[in-house]
């Protein structure tokens, strides 16, 4: 039982139905994307309830510049996997591989930069003190989420840090406002261990806003790597199929495409929400 | 005219044979390509039927595992305190002492089998049976499809729910043991459950659902798919039978309804695992010590989450038993369904109202009355479907000269036990009454109602009905009333004494079945009449287990030992999956199917048969 035989049994895997208009695929990816708003509108329903009862709501955590050159990234994908499926309508093989190989280039790109957005925020650290004063900034050479047990972890054999205050003042992402900040905060501080009662990064335990940020982005960024995997596949061992089965490569293509655009869709409605509103 | 004569006692079949396809019982299907190994065919197939079968294997043994827990609880409910006698031993041994000190079940053991009961029923047991094994079994078959639309996906459907039983069942068996914080996970309980593990069983609860919700999401993908694009020539949209209405629709629920609770539980895993404070509100103190999380999470935000699959969900129990009891009442009261078109539109309206009624589950949450208004509404006018198509059902018996075989029975007995079913659930979808009732065993009852002798009782029938078009043999009929008997008696033995429980307040999640609330002093507490109550409940329930053993055996010894069905249509049936050779082979229909007639062409005066094969032209 071959593959070959398989598909030319069931019926409508490359014709579309005629009282449909459907090959089987195309029907069962939008069913799949119905789906995928489900999960996502979910997440979506979350942020709004959890934002509606929230008594503060931080804002300014995450950098605009870097999220709009992303979406500028994932937009320009969107165009450029069309381009590549309507090539390949045309029949011109080469420029389909040109505009998907471009398409996967973006796709990695977005993960790139995606990547440098979360290091910088688990860079970035909350401390309290003994005396209740918290503080956010940065610690000298710049570590990977350290947590209070790393301070007391003897393997790191930490007896003070070097942390470098946020400019302006140590803001109140976490509880009270901090008005008794000790010192001018450009100024660097030496932090004893033993006076720190608490160290976090900005990760997704730091408040609700990042548990969100991090849980929908990185969802999506999952479903950007899946994307991109099959891309990159459709490019290429998969697109030895144009020679042996173009329409159904086509089909292939076009579904894929559908897919894609839908992971970009989802990053337009996450940017704002997440990065602006 | 001359009936089916294949009645309930099995008289000789009559000489007319299925009228299309000439010689089909004798010739085997003509094999085109090669006959595959063992493991292609058998374990890593990717023919629909195969697959069917694996689901349907695998649901009954999770249901067999389901019950088992319950049987084990039951005993600690009637003798609490005391211990298990012999299997006691046997889970001290397995899990541990702290778990069955001595053979005695241990609160925690109490609760990590209460929660596991539920999941495995429900995720691993019923919708498996129903969704995986039957609509995957039936519906290509029954609308005249090769196989399924997608059937790697669908070989992949199945493993994914195989991987995701397994990672349930291996919880029980890491340290802390198994989810205990009830089927429904409240956060934040199921936090905090277990703060001294971080993949404790509550995360291999959350890892568990998330394969087992991919699973059901690439089957209902591809049951949707099947039906719309590969019905056979001629089968529009009111001639399709109405059990594939059914499977059609419970897909689209599964399809849309699960990703919520799929979100609600990576949110769930991230406040377990990462630290997170999605469910878990500010302030909170466990043993004395404040929790040092962020706080700022939304408790009810879960309830909404979870209930918003989790009440559609009674509907993708309860579809497909509707469908397997439409089909088998057609064909025993030799009639066709009264008001096909209300029940398909009847199902089409649950199916959508299903969405709208989730927060009935919390009106003790103190979300407001307006949304409890809003709810209360919704669940109400969700009733009216149910009830036209239970309505179509009874009265389709009417005038019937009705065949008493076992598949017959089990269906009848739905009728009456969903009707039980779904009439005490009216006082809990009401918030005045359901503040009294809200977790008790009332509640209890009622879902099982349901549930159990609803909608297993119709799975039996479906498993006593289409086995002869599986193995081409019969199963035995003295047994399977005998099956059939204990089991409706048991079942309501059980679920009956329940709700005198429920509205005495006997709280459903009681380790001891209520003995310290009864002997509580300053309290109206629980008369003796609920404990003895305890104890006889727990009798029925052992009694239904040892009734399964007669299907058991039945089920195996029939597939060599039955009575050979004399021909692939035993039942006199008019569906498409009667037309193809016994048992289907791979693609299913020897020749291409076209569909001349509506699914229930039963007794049509001036013919000279009582029934009309959906693929018979007309002879005129």
């Amino acid at each position: 039982m071959t593959h070959a035989v398989l598909s030319e049994e069931i019926p409508y895997t490359v014709e579309a139905r005629p009282d449909t208009g459907l090959f089987n695929a195309k029907l069962g990816i939008w069913l799949f994307l119905a789906s995928e708003v489900m999960l996502f509108g979910a997440f979506f329903s979350s942020y709004i309830m959890l934002r509606v009862g929230a008594t503060e709501w931080p804002s300014g955590l995450l950098s605009v510049p870097m999220g709009t050159f992303n979406t500028f990234l994932l937009a320009s994908s969107t165009i450029t996997v069309v381009m590549a499926w309507f090539s390949l309508r045309l029949g011109d093989f080469s420029k389909f591989k040109l505009y998907q190989g471009v398409t996967v280039l973006l796709a990695v790109a977005f993960l790139v930069v995606k990547g440098f957005e979360y290091r910088d925020k688990l860079t970035h650290y909350w401390v309290r003190l003994a005396d209740g004063t918290e503080l956010t900034g940065h610690i000298e050479g710049r570590p990977f989420n350290w947590s209070t047990a790393t301070l007391h972890d003897p393997a790191f054999g930490l007896t003070e840090i070097v942390f470098h205050p946020d400019a302006g003042h140590a803001h109140a992402a976490k509880g009270e406002a901090t008005e008794a900040a000790p010192v001018a905060t450009h100024h660097s501080l030496k932090l004893p261990v033993s006076q720190i009662e608490r160290l976090e990064s900005f990760g997704p335990w730091h408040n609700t806003f990042l548990a969100l940020y991090f849980t929908m982005t990185g969802l999506h960024v999952l479903h950007v790597m899946g994307g991109a995997l099959v891309l990159a596949y459709f490019w290429g061992p998969g697109s030895r199929m144009w020679k042996t089965d173009p329409r159904r490569f086509v089909n292939r293509v076009e579904v894929s495409g559908l897919f894609w655009h839908f992971v970009d869709l989802v990053w337009i409605f996450l940017f704002p929400t997440l990065y602006l509103i | 005219m001359p009936t089916c004569p294949f009645g309930p006692i099995g008289g000789p079949l009559m000489s007319t044979t299925v009228a299309s396809h000439p010689g089909a019982v004798a010739e085997p299907a003509p094999h085109t390509h090669p006959e595959p190994g063992f493991l292609r065919k058998y374990v890593f197939s990717v023919d629909h039927k195969v697959i069917g079968i694996q689901y349907g294997i695998t649901a009954l043994v999770f249901l067999f595992l389901g019950f088992s827990l319950i049987a084990l609880m039951r005993w600690q409910l009637a003798y609490p305190g005391q211990p298990i006698p012999v299997i006691g031993r046997l889970l001290e041994w397995m899990l541990g002492p702290e778990m069955a000190s001595q053979g005695i079940m241990s609160p925690d053991l109490y609760n990590s089998f209460g929660a596991m009961h539920g999941t495995i029923m429900i995720f691993l047991g019923v919708v498996p049976l129903a969704v995986g094994a039957f609509g995957n079994y039936l519906v290509p078959l029954q609308i005249g499809a090769p196989d399924m639309a997608f059937p790697k996906l669908n070989a992949a459907s199945y493993w994914c729910y195989f991987v995701g039983g397994v990672v349930m069942l291996a919880s029980f068996f890491i340290p802390g043991g198994a989810a205990k914080s009830g089927w429904t996970s409240y956060s934040p309980l199921a936090v905090i459950a277990d703060m001294a593990h971080r993949w404790d069983g509550q995360t291999f609860w959350l890892l568990g659902m998330v394969i087992l919700i991919t699973s059901s999401l690439l089957g209902s993908i591809n049951i949707i798919t099947t039906i719309i694009q590969l019905r056979a020539p001629g089968l529009d949209w009111m001639r399709l039978p109405f059990f594939v209405w059914a499977q059609l629709v419970t897909s689209f629920i599964l399809l849309l309804a699960f990703p919520p609770l799929q979100a609600a539980g990576l949110m769930q895993f991230m406040d377990n695992v990462v630290g997170t404070s999605f469910f878990l509100p500010s302030g909170l103190v466990v043993a004395g010590q404040p929790l040092e999380v962020s706080g700022g999470g939304s408790a009810l935000l879960w309830q909404h989450l979870f209930w918003f699959l989790a009440h559609p969900e009674v509907y993708v129990l309860i579809l497909p038993a509707m469908g397997i009891v439409a089909e088998i009442i057609a064909n025993n009261t030799r009639k066709p369904l009264w008001g096909y078109k209300s029940l398909v539109y009847g199902s089409m309206a649950i199916g959508f109202i299903s969405f709208l009624v989730w927060a009935h589950h919390m009106y003790l949450t103190g979300m407001g009355q307006t949304i409890s208004t809003f709810f209360q509404t919704t669940t109400m006018l969700i009733s009216i479907p149910s009830v036209i198509i239970l309505t179509a059902l009874l009265v389709s018996l009417w005038g019937g000269s009705i065949r008493f075989n076992t598949p017959m029975l089990f269906a009848l007995s739905f009728l009456p036990m969903f009707g039980i079913g779904g009439l005490t659930g009216l006082p809990l979808g009401l918030g005045a009454t359901d503040i009294q009732l809200h977790d008790t065993y009332y509640v209890i009852g009622h879902f099982h109602y349901v549930v159990a002798p609803g909608t297993i009782f119709a799975l039996f029938a479906g498993i006593y009905y289409w086995y002869p078009k599986v193995t081409g043999r019969m199963m035995n009929e003295f047994w399977g009333r005998v099956h059939w008997a204990i089991s409706l008696l048991c079942m309501n033995l059980i679920f009956l004494p329940m709700f005198i429980q429920g509205l005495e307040g006997m709280h459903r999640r009681m380790y001891d079945g209520g003995a310290t609330y009864a002997a509580a002093e300053g309290v109206a507490g629980l008369s003796q009449l609920a404990l003895k109550l305890n104890v006889s409940i727990s009798h029925a329930a052992w009694l239904l287990g040892l009734a399964q053993i007669p299907f058991i055996v039945n089920f195996f010894w029939s597939i060599r030992h039955g009575r050979k069905a004399e021909s692939d249509n035993p039942w006199c049936a008019t569906t498409l999956e009667w037309a193809t050779p016994t048992p289907p082979p791979h693609g299913n229909f020897p020749e291409p199917v076209a569909v001349y007639r509506g699914p229930y062409e039963y007794s049509v005066p001036g013919r000279p048969r009582d029934y009309l094969m959906q693929h018979e032209p007309d002879q005129a």
